[in-house]
């Protein structure tokens, strides 16, 4: 071995901080050869993929609007993982988030908003909640592992949402396309700025960032949490209930994935399709990692991934090349991100010098 | 009932279950090693694609299969370098492996969407093939098929009776006192995991070239994370994940059967279920089959490997 790691017996704050902008760099350059092992000029797709998304006039407000799903979701999955709570079917809960939102946009179409506009809200945090409930339920009461559990019911969550806009909520002037009517007014999430699309959702991401934040920081949940995740040993001897936790983070987790799904289909799509999210639910996990499972980092993360949705959808415009290069580009910085945070804990060191008489 | 149904019944159940067989028994030997790679899921997708394109260009489904399983491993080398050498954490690692192969399988794939190919052969034996119903099933199938049932037999056989396999296990167990006694844990758990992906990417070559002889985006659609859920049903015992994959493979062409016939005969009633609910069969079956398993923990806790997802490093 030429390298090898040496622990440094306590964790680095400067590379937790540098883990993430190494990991970006080092996705950067990958990126560049992986366009060129396409066919295509590497630096003027960096610049499609990165630079000219943000250089139009609506495309530092789309970022945000991408970005609020991707903010909600990860903050409520940074708590969980703090935990080792690991809710990877947020995807579903988003789903659920918006079919029970729809299903009182649809019911109620002439409420006033300032009704409507709460209930929806509340609905979609209970959807979510709903379907996190489940691998809560299973994990607490039955040992079942809530990574598969969560997983399999996105699955199903999805197949729900085909059948509810292909049979009972199908719009019957939608010409036999699978949606649901159009939200009405009231049902529509306020725009904030005139003339973008930045909706209440964007302002509900910030205002859940910080609030995450103060909760993680300042209170006993908070320290709780971590203690979980860090040290589960002494989080039983502390008397700390393991599955009030999974509760909290799996609750915490489906209801603000239920509340993203919610403003996605009010604030953005304003009915409900089969293709109300382009994978925020597992592209929020990136957004937690990269924002080091803190809810003001997973601000950063979700402009970051958001830019990254940005991107792909401008090289398949102007590269013509397939959306899916969104995917490997959010692979790439996790593998990356994940490589360079052996770096907090140990340190890489050269080759051990020869001892003379052996180790 | 008539004897042909029955054999096309048996025939299109084995199908079903091949390829969540190699990819259970490809995790099984990963896991028993102390790694859990979950990124079952991206390794077929990538190992399905790789198959499709080989198969395509070289006009030979042998080297397609080869070309799968040496995608499969190249995946599972960056978990393995990832996890192993960087010790990063192996749930997350998992999970970028399976985002990055649904990525990477979408891109290589977008220009093969519509083409189809002539997949594997199937076995064709003079006379003992065409012997009615033992013959197609059991003279009658393609290599893969073979292929699942040995290597169940072999993993069973190497991780009971074998020295190496008692290595492994002792590894996944105890990586503390393997690394005592002075075995390699990191080349073992870099064997075992390419060996994993080896597996996946032949799962995904089934999809591929056997399942359907054509490439669809996301075509794996869950057996990977279902494979993963098979290890945990048979409590890492390869003869239940046997039992396992062909109980989901049953399930699984039950959903797509009754689709198909669009309602279910149930005692002389015929009851119409819209088609998305029988799709969900297969994954609510999996969760149920994971809380029957689970709730007995201390089953799970004598069968389970000790270290499973546990880092491992040196000291000093």
């Amino acid at each position: 071995m030429l390298l090898r790691l040496e622990p440094r017996g306590q964790r680095s704050r400067l590379w937790s901080y540098a883990s993430p902008l190494l990991a970006l760099a080092l996705t950067v350059v990958t990126s560049a050869v992986i366009f060129s092992v396409l066919g295509k000029d590497p630096l003027e797709s960096l610049y499609v993929f990165l630079i000219s998304p943000l250089t139009s006039a609506t495309g530092l407000p789309e970022l945000f609007v991408k970005a609020a799903p991707l903010i909600l979701i990860g903050v409520g999955l940074s708590l969980g993982f703090r935990a080792n709570v690991w809710n990877i079917g947020a995807e579903g809960q988003y789903t659920l988030g918006a079919i029970f939102a729809a299903g009182l946009a649809l019911r109620y179409p002439d409420a006033p908003a300032i009704v409507l506009m709460p209930a929806m809200i509340a609905l979609g945090v209970l959807g979510g909640m709903t379907w996190a409930a489940i691998p809560a339920y299973l994990r607490v009461r039955w040992n079942a592992n809530e990574i598969l559990t969560s997983l399999m019911l996105t699955y199903v969550a999805q197949l729900l949402l085909i059948y509810l806009v292909t049979g009972p909520w199908r719009d019957p002037e939608g010409y036999g396309f699978p949606q649901t009517a159009l939200f009405s007014e009231s049902a529509t999430s306020p725009v904030l700025v005139a003339g973008t699309r930045v909706h209440l959702g964007v302002l509900a991401a910030f205002i859940v960032a910080i609030a995450g934040w103060v909760v993680l920081t300042r209170s006993v949940i908070g320290f709780q949490l971590r203690v979980l995740g860090q040290a589960p040993r002494a989080a039983r001897f502390a008397g700390f209930s393991q599955d009030k936790l999974i509760w909290l983070s799996l609750m915490v987790g489906g209801g603000l994935a239920g509340l993203a799904g919610m403003f996605e289909v009010s604030g953005t799509v304003n009915q409900l399709t089969p293709q109300i999210s382009p994978g925020y639910g597992f592209t929020a996990i990136i957004v937690a990692f990269l924002g080091r499972l803190h809810p003001i980092g997973v601000i950063f993360g979700g402009l970051i991934l958001a830019l990254s949705y940005l991107g792909g959808e401008a090289a398949q415009i102007d590269l013509g090349m397939p959306n899916a290069v969104t995917g490997i580009f959010q692979g790439v910085l996790l593998f990356f991100l994940l490589a360079c945070d052996v770096l907090i804990l140990y340190r890489l060191r050269g080759p051990r010098p020869a001892v003379a008489g052996g180790a | 009932m008539d004897q042909a149904i029955v054999v096309s019944f048996i025939l299109s159940v084995m199908t079903a279950s091949t390829p969540l067989l190699l990819a259970a028994t490809g995790e099984l030997v990963t896991e028993k090693s102390g790694v859990l790679n979950l990124g079952v899921e991206g390794m077929m997708l990538v190992g399905a694609v790789v198959g499709f394109a080989a198969t395509l260009h070289t006009g030979s489904g042998l080297l397609g299969v080869v070309f799968a399983m040496l995608a499969g491993m190249a995946m599972a080398l960056i978990f393995a370098v990832l996890t192993l050498t960087f010790l990063a954490n192996q749930v997350a690692t998992g999970l970028a492996l399976t985002i990055f192969g649904t990525g990477l399988s979408a891109l290589v794939g977008s220009s093969y969407v519509g083409t189809a190919v002539q997949g594997i052969p199937k076995l064709q034996i003079p006379v003992l093939s065409d012997v009615p119903f033992v013959g197609p099933i059991v003279f009658g199938q393609d290599g893969l098929v073979y292929l699942s049932l040995a290597a169940v037999v072999a993993i069973a056989w190497f991780l009971r009776r074998s020295h190496r396999g008692l290595v492994l296990r002792a590894v996944g167990d105890s990586h503390d006192a393997a690394h005592a006694i002075g075995y390699p844990v990191i080349l073992i758990r870099y064997l075992a995991t390419l060996f994993g992906g080896g597996m996946c990417g032949l799962a995904g070559a089934y999809m591929s070239l056997a399942y359907s002889t054509s490439w669809a985006e996301n075509m794996t659609a869950g057996r990977g994370w279902i494979a993963l859920a098979l290890v945990v049903f048979a409590t890492w015992r390869p003869v239940w994940l046997l039992v396992g994959a062909y109980l989901f493979g049953g399930i699984m062409y039950g959903s797509l059967a009754i689709q198909a016939a669009g309602a279910i005969d149930l005692f002389g009633y015929r009851l119409v279920v819209p088609s998305q609910f029988v799709s969900a069969l297969p994954y609510i079956a999996t969760i149920a089959v994971l809380v029957v398993i689970s709730r007995d923990r201390v089953k799970i806790r004598l069968n389970a490997p000790a270290c499973l997802g546990r880092p491992f490093h040196a000291a000093g």
